[in-house]
């Protein structure tokens, strides 16, 4: 079997002193989409942010591998240039800062990393018009500050956007759905089911299985307390849907 | 440059025959200041009567003055006894003889701003008489802006050939009286540059290039005078991106703007002079008097500066809005870091009615730097109908730096409009991580976060300049955070 794209094993990590995660371990193969769902506060957006580098996150124990390489050991830029993507749950203004100008650098210091010339700016635009397209999006937000001013849902679907230029091979994605009416919601989900092949993989945190109607993943896992708690295919999320996290909870607690 | 050249050939000569200093190469005045001190540089530059008598009210007056010690600076007495008032172009032997003499980490900062090759070595002093060729140049803009019937000359050419228009106009807008450095100014300015633009007439150009290749050099007590007749247009660029090569400490300019009915005045500045190193040695204290006044109907001066050299900045270009409907506007972008000093912003003086006036204040602080906004709108009685809007923001880089703000808003007439917004805010982490988490390092998002807080200032420069500008700004807070 070739390599994994995300390989966690036995991740501990504390936050201001206090446990958040007590040992999780997770296998994404190339060419999957991985569900993560929770309770509120049971580490899900932690796992994501860890991964991506954000600082205030100690590690204790444990490791993380992207595609083989140690991922706990790189700068949170070096890892978005080898190609990890976080879409974030409250996408932060940058006011004065052009929309396209950050894509756009983004971008490059993707291409640098590859060796590959900067992109010609004709090429970029002509590639994220066709994007903000699958996106439905308004070409006006490209010119505006970076989500200055942009709706909630507008904040979501930028960030899908930017996921598809830079085209990265591990998209986490947290809790890109929360917010969302349902037209957004088909839109956002269009946007994943565009980027998976066989070489990327995804990684979905959510509260609800309702983005999973429309993006279908291969594999979900219940995050709690710190714990994965149980990990099954799609038919787990249905479970959840109707039975909610206690029973799951209960269960840990008895044995 | 043969045309300089034969000038400067000209001048040195002249020095030589006023019996002056006898060594070309020494031409320079001993330091200390006098009332003979005052009539050799008049004499040097055969002043008319008028203008020997109006700097010598000026010391005389100045004489009476104590220096001011209102702003937030901090910094030892200047001996004003120890400075030369006089010093012809530097004496050859002084200065570096080729590129390879100069500070490399000069040079490496005129390659970051992407100086072109050429003018690296003029803005680093190395003494070659013409180190681009810019005869073709010069004499292509001479010509246009004579066809335009624009004066635009260094200051001596004009007192020596419109004696009448600096008769008028000099020290109509700053009087000698003004204050400490601007009366020192009035009394031993050596040159500057001096605009007129005729009656009706658009500037067909923006007068920024001629200058760079024309006024290097003009010293620490520059003089400035732009007259833009009823109805004509300006746009005047002042300053360069890169550290100029300068071994004067105290800079004391006047800058004075006349804008006569429907005229306009756009005044652009980029300074960057030297800081001082990262332990706050040395570096410039830059104490600059600018105003300007809309002295007709519907006219309008805007000022915009980029501030980020100088060990010390003191510095509030002015408006002054006598015409009815006139319009003052103030940009401005202040950086402090290491041990800078700087106390910026503006007085908008509202006297006519239906006067208008903008300021928009950016100021950054990082390292130790402190940065002070100081602004005053005053709204005379006459003023019916004046308004004013201020917006004055702060951001602050590192947790050693200072950030403050001193608005004093004087209004005399219950009509009037005043309006004052004020922010003080940090780089968020959430916004450096994300765009860290973007691919940028954290310089690089520094310089982005920076350069947006800076854009409703640096969407009013000319094109060119923005762009050199938000260079600038990256190289002066080159690890300020990390």
């Amino acid at each position: 079997m070739s390599t994994p794209v995300l390989q966690v094993e036995d991740l501990h990590v504390s936050v201001a002193g206090t446990p958040v995660l007590k040992g999780i371990t997770l296998t994404v193969p190339a060419g999957e989409v991985h569900a993560i769902m929770g309770p509120n506060g049971s580490g899900k957006s932690t796992l994501a942010h860890v991964l991506a580098g954000r600082p205030g996150y100690e590690v204790t124990r444990g490791s993380a591998r992207f595609e083989g390489v140690d991922l706990l050991a790189m700068a949170p830029e070096a890892r978005a240039r080898a190609g990890l993507f976080l879409g974030f749950q409250y996408p932060v203004e940058i006011p004065g800062v052009n929309n396209a100008y950050l894509l756009k650098a983004a971008l490059n210091a993707r291409r640098r990393e590859r060796s590959e010339p900067e992109i010609d700016a004709f090429d970029f635009l002509a590639l994220v018009r066709a994007q903000m397209r699958t996106m439905q999006m308004d070409e006006n937000l490209l010119t505006r500050g970076v989500n200055e001013g942009f709706s909630g849902g507008e904040k979501k679907r930028n960030e899908i956007l930017q996921m598809l230029v830079l085209e990265p091979r591990l998209a986490l994605l947290d809790e890109t759905d929360s917010g969302l009416d349902i037209d957004a919601l088909k839109i956002v989900g269009r946007g994943i089911n565009t980027l998976r092949s066989p070489t990327r993989s995804v990684v979905l945190v959510t509260h609800y299985q309702r983005l999973l109607e429309y993006v279908v993943p291969d594999r979900v896992h219940v995050l709690a307390r710190g714990r994965i708690l149980r990990s099954g295919d799609r038919e787990l999320a249905l479970e959840l849907e109707r039975r909610g996290y206690d029973w799951l909870l209960e269960e840990q607690s008895a044995a | 440059m043969s045309n300089a050249n034969s000038e400067l050939g000209a001048l040195l000569a002249r020095g030589y025959q006023h019996g002056f200093v006898t060594d070309i190469d020494s031409d320079t005045l001993p330091p200390g200041l006098d009332e003979s001190v005052v009539r050799a540089i008049s004499a040097r530059k055969r002043e008319p009567q008028f203008l020997l008598d109006w700097r010598l009210r000026a010391y005389r007056h100045w004489l009476t003055m104590r220096e001011p010690r209102w702003a937030r600076l901090r910094y030892e007495p200047i001996d004003y006894q120890g400075i030369s008032y006089y010093s012809a172009p530097k004496p050859k032997g002084d200065a570096p003889k080729s590129l390879d003499e100069v500070d490399p980490k000069l040079l490496e900062t005129y390659a970051k701003l992407g100086v072109p090759l050429h003018e690296r070595a003029r803005l680093a002093g190395v003494a070659v008489d013409a180190v681009f060729d810019s005869v073709s140049v010069a004499t292509t803009f001479k010509e246009r802006l004579a066809a335009a019937g624009v004066i635009f000359c260094p200051f001596s050419e004009a007192v020596q050939k419109h004696p009448e228009l600096l008769e008028k106009y000099l020290g109509s807008v700053v009087p000698y009286t003004d204050n400490f450095y601007a009366t020192l100014n009035c009394a031993v300015f050596t040159d500057g540059s001096f605009v007129y633009v005729p009656r009706g007439v658009r500037c067909p150009m923006e007068l920024s290039t001629y200058f760079r290749i024309n006024a290097a050099k003009t010293g620490q007590f520059e003089r400035t005078l732009i007259i833009a007749d009823a109805g004509s247009h300006v746009s005047y660029l002042e300053g360069c991106t890169a550290p100029m090569r300068d071994e004067n400490q105290l800079h004391a300019a006047v800058v004075e703007l006349v804008a006569l009915e429907d005229a306009q005045i756009k005044y652009s500045t980029v300074q960057n002079w030297y800081p001082g190193d990262e332990q706050g040695r040395g570096g410039i204290y830059n104490f600059v008097t600018k105003r300007g006044e809309c002295r007709g109907r519907n006219s309008r001066i805007s000022w915009t500066q980029v501030e980020t050299g100088s060990a010390i900045t003191w510095k509030y270009p002015s408006c002054v809005l006598r015409g009815e409907n006139s319009v003052g506007e103030f940009y401005s972008v202040a950086t402090a870091n290491n041990y800078q000093q700087a106390d910026t912003g503006t007085k908008m003086i509202h006297i006519g009615a239906n006067t208008r006036s903008t300021i928009v204040s950016k100021g950054i602080s990082a390292g130790h730097g402190q940065n002070a906004y100081r602004g005053l709108v005053k709204i005379m009685p006459s003023a019916h109908g004046a308004r004013n809007h201020t917006q004055c923001d702060s951001l602050l880089l590192g947790a050693h730096c200072g950030a403050h703000t001193y608005p004093y808003i004087e209004s005399r007439n219950a009509g009037a409009t005043v309006e004052h917004e004020a922010s003080t805010s940090r780089i968020s982490e959430d916004q450096l991580f994300y765009c860290q988490q973007r691919g940028l390092d954290t310089e690089d998002a520094v310089n982005m976060i920076v350069g947006g807080f800076c854009r409703e200032v640096f969407k009013e420069l000319p094109m060119e300049f923005a762009v050199e500008a938000q260079n600038l700004l990256a190289v002066t807070l080159e690890g300020a955070v990390g």
